[in-house]
């Protein structure tokens, strides 16, 4: 350990507020994530989900708040979190390899204007094969579907060998295969004693897969132990009362036709 | 500042107004190029002289042969710059900065006029390369302060930023260099920044260009996995602690190192060009973006030498536009040929792929028409025969086939040796067309069933780029769809069809 003040709680946000040309996104949002657990973030679109996650990186200036990784700051810890964006924040044209790809979580490591060694791309074909597309480490990524885009994603993530985990939407607009391939490398990393903090779409699947879930809308609705929290009343909360079928149908064609 | 400059093109406008109109007796065309040529009042020689000579031998010579040392030296300078400008082209027509590139050299044109100006009052000369240069970077660096400013401060979007700043400092700039003409005079040669012009180019002034090219070439060379990361995930970028803004800042100081050693060479208006046709070009011969680096380098670099050759032999010829043309047919010749995206390699791609369907759309039809007669006439075993003879029409019925399309495909699954025609113009499957047409069937039967009981598995394993599913499963899929389907497979290895055969027709 680096430090004496490492703590064992891998996140803790307090009273964290980020604003966009002053109209705030997210609003004195504070919760502590227990060890060694699945946290689902749920809320509405407009919620500021992926605003917090990249709030907890330092990638969108704070007007107020602390954050603090294993008992640090973002910048002394960041090798211990591992991000795995949006996979549509990315141009998937973009002239590189699957290994390639994958290969960019091991720069840091690399260090500046070092090349990439042989063990690094081993490092990353065994990421590739926990994923379980270890056979398309050549491809080209414009070559890949949604699913696999997404699993490159994720051993990218893997490869550093983090503690936390941070996730933006990995289950959006993947087919299932690729959906249970995913939870079961989720539930290893928890095996392993990794944290991983999962922004959802599918409430469906919340109570399954997580065992904390913070709801989300602009300021936190609710967070705890996914029994206790995820509600009937909660989520009619989160959702501003809007909770219909219909409106996550709506979301459903609309991220359809976006990845079209 | 921009009150000042517009004030500027207001005062100087008048200035230019006079001039034109002392011109009077030239036709209107002519007056276009003179504001374009605006170092022509005190060289005579280039307002009057744009006939283009034939070189003579002995010129070829010293172009061809690289017989006298300046050539040579402005050959390889030029060389250079388009080396280094596909290579930087290529990192920012990735991250989509392309046009920032245009509006920076856009740009320089205020700078370098201004310095012209300013620099005897400084006790400098005033046609010194070091500072006109100085000059034209301060104000490229300007302009992409001031971009970043109206974008960052206003409402309004990036394109329209540099809109307004382009046309905004090359205005000035024009109007900048028309004063200098009246008031300084001999400021012939400030010209050549705007189309380029290596006939006016030293071996020193090369060199400079050489070294600097040499010196970009080095700077990308040792972050090029930085830059990639950049380009291709600026937020993964940020999250792992690269400094994004700096790294941005970094590539944006080399595409200004570029085109302000490029100015001589390709002139202002053009410049873009060597930042994004190499680039673009090479993108249609490699998915790979160490190769399409390589090749963006190459093609700028022989877009360089012979814009400049040409350039040297026909005296009176910008060399911006001779550089920018050679890029160009490089370009189409790439767009077309690619080997990676090109057009021709995507219409024959799609050619073999839509006769490979219409190969298993035939033998599949014939399969199954033979299956239809064989079930009519109960009597017969269950085996299929290869002497049934189909007819050409109860084929043409069970496809919107025209009857050329179908006699072209069935004379090519001839060819291949999958059917004979009888001697009553029927159609017989031979000993392997039936085994080919068996395997063909068993998939699709295979597909369709699967896409009815287990559909939500399937678009996965898939490879995206085909549309036809179908005809692009890989064996090792067809492997698991037997195991998953084993139950409803007939003895004979051929699944039994999920719907009435006559509705063939609509599937595929």
């Amino acid at each position: 350990m680096i430090s004496t003040s490492q703590s064992a709680v891998p996140l803790s946000v307090k009273d964290l507020t980020v604003a966009w040309y002053r109209k705030p996104v997210i609003w004195d949002v504070g919760f502590d994530v227990t060890p060694g657990q699945l946290v689902g973030v749920v809320g509405p679109n407009g919620a500021g989900k992926s605003t917090l996650l990249k709030a907890i990186m330092d990638l969108v200036p704070r007007a107020s708040g602390r954050i603090e990784i294993f008992g640090q700051t973002y910048k002394q810890n960041r090798a211990r979190v591992g991000y795995v964006p949006q996979r549509e924040s990315v141009d998937w044209d973009f002239p590189v390899s699957v290994l390639d790809v994958v290969t960019m979580g091991l720069y840091g490591k690399i260090g500046w204007c070092m090349p990439v060694r042989r063990k690094h791309r081993d490092a990353a074909r065994e990421a590739l094969d926990r994923v379980g597309i270890g056979e398309l480490a050549d491809r080209q990524i414009s070559q890949l579907s949604g699913g696999q885009q997404q699993r490159t994603f994720l051993a990218r993530a893997l490869v550093q060998d983090a503690d936390l985990y941070l996730m933006d939407e990995p289950f959006a607009a993947v087919d299932a295969a690729t959906e249970k391939a995913i939870v079961q490398i989720l539930r290893e990393m928890q095996k392993n004693g990794k944290t991983a903090i999962v922004i959802h779409h599918d409430l469906h699947t919340v109570p399954e897969y997580f065992d904390s879930v913070v709801l989300l809308n602009m300021r936190v609705v609710a967070s705890g132990p996914t029994d206790t929290v995820f509600t009937r009343e909660n989520l009619e909360k989160t959702y501003g009362g809007r909770l219909t079928l219909l409106d996550e149908a709506t979301e459903a064609m609309r991220r359809r036709e976006r990845t079209l | 500042m921009t009150f000042l400059l517009l004030s500027l093109m207001w005062f100087t406008s008048f200035g230019f107004q006079f001039t034109v109109s002392d011109a009077a007796e030239f036709p209107v065309s002519a007056q276009l190029v003179d504001a374009a040529n605006l170092g022509s009042f005190a060289a005579t020689d280039t307002l009057t002289d744009h006939s283009l000579t034939w070189p003579t031998w002995s010129e070829w010579k010293k172009v061809l042969f690289l017989r006298q040392y300046n050539t040579r030296v402005v050959m390889l300078g030029t060389m250079l710059l388009g080396m280094a400008g596909g290579i930087v082209g290529s990192f920012t027509l990735l991250r989509r900065r392309a046009l920032m590139g245009d509006a920076l050299s856009h740009a320089t044109l205020p700078g370098v006029g201004l310095a012209f100006l300013l620099a005897p009052m400084l006790g400098l000369d005033g046609k010194s390369l070091l500072v006109l240069l100085t000059g034209a970077s301060l104000s490229g660096i300007a302009g992409v302060v001031a971009i970043l400013y109206v974008r960052n401060f206003t409402q309004l979007k990036e394109d329209a930023a540099l809109g307004i700043v382009l046309s905004v400092f090359f205005g000035a700039g024009i109007s900048i260099l028309t004063v200098a003409q009246q008031r300084a005079g001999n400021a012939a040669g400030l010209e050549s920044f705007i189309y380029g012009k290596t006939a006016s180019m030293t071996s020193s002034d090369a060199m400079l260009i050489g070294f600097s090219g040499l010196f970009v070439v080095v700077v990308i060379g040792l972050i090029f996995k930085e830059l990639t990361l950049l380009c291709f995930d600026e937020g993964f970028a940020g999250s792992r602690g690269y400094p994004v803004l700096l790294l941005d800042l970094v590539l944006m100081a080399l595409v200004v190192i570029i085109t302000i050693i490029g100015l001589q060479a390709v002139g202002l208006v053009l410049m873009i060009a060597l930042l994004v046709i190499p680039a673009a070009a090479a993108r249609f011969w490699t998915h790979d973006l160490k190769k399409m680096t390589l090749i963006s380098a190459g093609i700028g670099g022989a877009g360089g030498l012979l814009g400049a050759a040409v350039s040297a032999l026909l005296r009176n010829l910008p060399s911006g536009p001779m550089i920018v043309l050679v890029c160009s047919s490089l370009f189409f010749v790439s767009m077309l040929l690619g080997t990676a995206r090109g057009v021709l390699v995507r219409v024959i791609r799609r050619q073999r792929l839509n006769r490979s369907i219409d190969h298993q759309h035939l033998l599949r039809g014939l399969y199954e028409l033979l299956e239809a007669r064989t079930s009519e006439n109960r009597s017969s075993s269950k085996t299929l025969s290869t002497t049934t003879g189909i007819a050409f029409t109860a084929l043409l019925s069970i496809r919107s086939w025209s009857s050329f399309r179908l006699t072209r495909e069935i004379e090519r699954c001839r060819h291949a040796g999958f059917l004979v025609r009888n001697a009553d113009a029927s159609l017989s499957l031979t000993d392997t067309g039936l085994a080919e047409a068996r395997r063909l069937v068993h998939e699709h039967r295979l597909w369709e069933l699967y896409l009815i009981t287990h559909a939500e598995v399937a678009p996965g394993r898939v490879d995206q780029s085909a549309d036809a599913i179908e005809h692009v499963l890989e064996p090792e899929l067809i492997a698991r769809l037997e195991n998953l389907l084993r139950q409803d497979l007939e003895a004979k290895g051929v699944a039994p069809s999920p719907h009435p055969i006559e509705s063939i027709g609509d599937a595929s």
